[in-house]
């Protein structure tokens, strides 16, 4: 009684003992965690480049000499760099539309932006096969003018903007939401005009945001897989992106190949997360600068 | 009472970028997602029912949504771990273990998908020492379990993080000045208040999972009514054209997924609720 009597006396002691579990608890449930994530995700990115390199460097070097290898990686680039635009300047226009004016349906329109996330990427593919394969709706009009949309780039950059678009919208609607009108207000009231605003006043506050947005619509643009798969048609040097041209090898039992080539996609995911997180630690210093400021409404 | 449709602001461009936004989810969203539904309405109600209730189709279902829930309920308990020691202990690596949690986010689901193979096959890194064990996890519906639960890790770690992060010091203090043991405190004071952010988590988890194909294709079997996800079933009835009975299981899947997203924002609803009262 009296020892705990003296421990509990010293309140930084018992503070600390009140509030934490006991050391054996805490490096167990590190060790947990730790061992999980280990297994989970670092090993599995290990493989990636242990496969890739099982022959060596010569190996790896080979499989991007192939023509086809070539064409995937031409390919991938063109998809993101006619999606990621397009959907950076959908992520804008509808974070303005939602986080500077207040209208009914807001909530509906958020939801309608989010349904890309919960749709499975190869009903993200099948929807647009509906609409545009020869027995769809469009079908045997594109037929009669010549227009191939499925089976070719169109089909795969509309399926890839599809599944990206909610990317940017999701970074910039709360970060403009919290950053609210005031600035916007004061610009105007000063004289500048709409587009004057919006490059002078907005943009520099939602910069960091737009970037993060890009980022991660870049990466899951270059990666996606299911739902271009269903309206590629997976047709070699034509309408093959990098991961698809993955599985092909793969399925060929080509495994050196296969794994090098994903070893360039999985890099790109690391570039992502490192570029992410720096981004992450910006973005989190903005708000945390904005909220003191912010009045509630 | 006025019925205002929208507010009338100074600030310019609400016709235009809304227009905008309207026409891009309308012409990309909205659109072809009815063509699925309304070429199965083509269908009548006993034809639609028989072809998604077909035993190849509802085994696809069964395995689909049980590896999902499974996955999700495993990445709930470790996920709650990881955040738990990211958010209250520090170590060494603590900064590079709470960027690689995004990693499922960042890595093309192909990648994955061959990755976990290449570790689980017979003669992979961890498969090597759990086959003689008898425990097959490629090619098996357990290989489906592990490349769910990969893809929906960080869903519930970055869901439950922010909300442990703010939790309030001061009443785990109290309840330990009253009396408290460790486990009292976390069960009866800290546990509830994380408790919204767990389930949205678990939802949200649960709801990735379920539509996943890249990363599942190569590790499952793809053995119909054996190791045969939903998705897997509705591109092989693509490859036969039939395309009515394609979209009539993506119909029951879309059905699906929009109920979970009606869930997932009630849940995050409750969640703002719980967070502003505190």
């Amino acid at each position: 009684m009296a020892a705990i009597a003296m421990k509990l006396s010293d309140p930084a002691v018992a503070r600390a003992q009140a509030t934490t579990e006991s050391p054996l608890v805490k490096w167990l449930l590190i060790a947990v965690a730790i061992a999980f994530l280990a297994v989970m995700l670092l090993i599995p990115v290990f493989a990636v480049f242990a496969e890739a390199l099982r022959k060596g460097w010569q190996a790896y070097f080979s499989a991007f000499a192939e023509p086809d290898a070539w064409s995937a990686i031409q390919l991938t680039l063109t998809v993101a760099a006619i999606a990621v635009p397009a959907n950076l300047v959908f992520g804008v226009a509808a974070s303005w539309a939602i986080a500077k004016f207040e209208f009914r349906g807001k909530q509906v329109l958020l939801t309608l932006i989010d349904l890309p996330f919960s749709v499975s990427p190869v009903i993200s593919g099948l929807i647009y096969v509906l609409i545009f394969g020869l027995q769809g709706w469009l079908g045997p009009w594109l037929n009669e003018h010549d227009i191939k949309i499925i089976f070719a780039v169109p089909g795969i950059v509309l399926a890839t903007i599809f599944v990206t678009f909610p990317f940017v919208a999701r970074e910039l609607i709360p970060l403009m939401q919290a950053q609210g009108t005031e600035e916007e207000e004061a610009a105007l009231v000063l004289g500048a005009s709409g587009w004057q605003t919006f490059w002078h006043v907005t943009l520099p506050n939602i910069k960091w945001g737009l970037l993060y947005g890009v980022i991660l619509c870049n990466a899951r643009a270059m990666g996606e897989f299911g739902a271009v798969s269903v309206v590629s048609g997976h047709i070699r040097g034509m309408t093959n992106t990098l991961p698809l041209h993955v599985e092909i090898l793969y399925n060929e039992y080509n495994f050196v190949a296969a794994f090098s080539v994903a070893s360039l996609l999985a890099l790109l995911a690391l570039v992502t997360l490192v570029l992410k997180t720096s981004l992450e630690w910006k973005t989190r210093r903005e708000l945390q600068e904005l909220s003191p400021e912010q009045v509630q409404p | 009472m006025k019925f205002l449709l929208y507010r009338r602001s100074v600030i310019p461009g609400f016709n235009l970028a809304l227009g905008f936004t309207l026409l891009y989810v309308g012409l990309i969203v909205l659109i072809p997602l009815s063509a699925a539904f309304i070429k199965t309405a083509s269908l009548t109600w006993p034809v639609f029912l028989e072809t998604v209730t077909t035993p190849r189709v509802m085994a696809s279902y069964r395995l689909s949504f049980g590896a999902s829930f499974l996955a999700a309920l495993i990445n709930t308990v470790f996920g709650f771990i990881v955040a738990w020691v990211l958010v209250r202990y520090s170590f060494p690596g603590k900064r590079i273990i709470d960027a690689l949690v995004d990693l499922p986010f960042a890595l093309p689901t192909a990648v994955a998908g061959i990755a976990l193979t290449a570790v689980y096959a017979p003669n992979g890194w961890l498969g090597q020492y759990l086959v003689p064990l008898g425990i097959k996890v490629a090619f098996t519906p357990l290989g489906v379990l592990v490349a769910l639960t990969f893809i929906g890790l960080p869903f519930v770690v970055r869901t439950i993080q922010p909300v442990l992060q703010d939790f309030e010091r001061e009443a785990e203090e109290a309840a330990a000045s009253l009396g408290a043991t460790r486990w009292q405190t976390f069960f009866r004071v800290i546990l509830p208040d994380i408790l919204p952010a767990t389930v949205t988590g678990f939802a949200l988890a649960f709801a990735r999972a379920l539509g996943e194909y890249g990363s599942v294709i190569f590790i499952a079997g793809n053995v119909p009514l054996v190791s045969e996800i939903t998705p897997l079933l509705i591109i092989s009835k693509l490859e036969q054209y039939d395309y009515v009975g394609a979209t009539a299981i993506a119909v029951v899947m879309l059905s699906v997924s929009f109920v979970l997203l009606l869930i997932i924002n009630a849940l995050q609803a409750w969640a703002q609720r719980r967070d502003s009262k505190a």
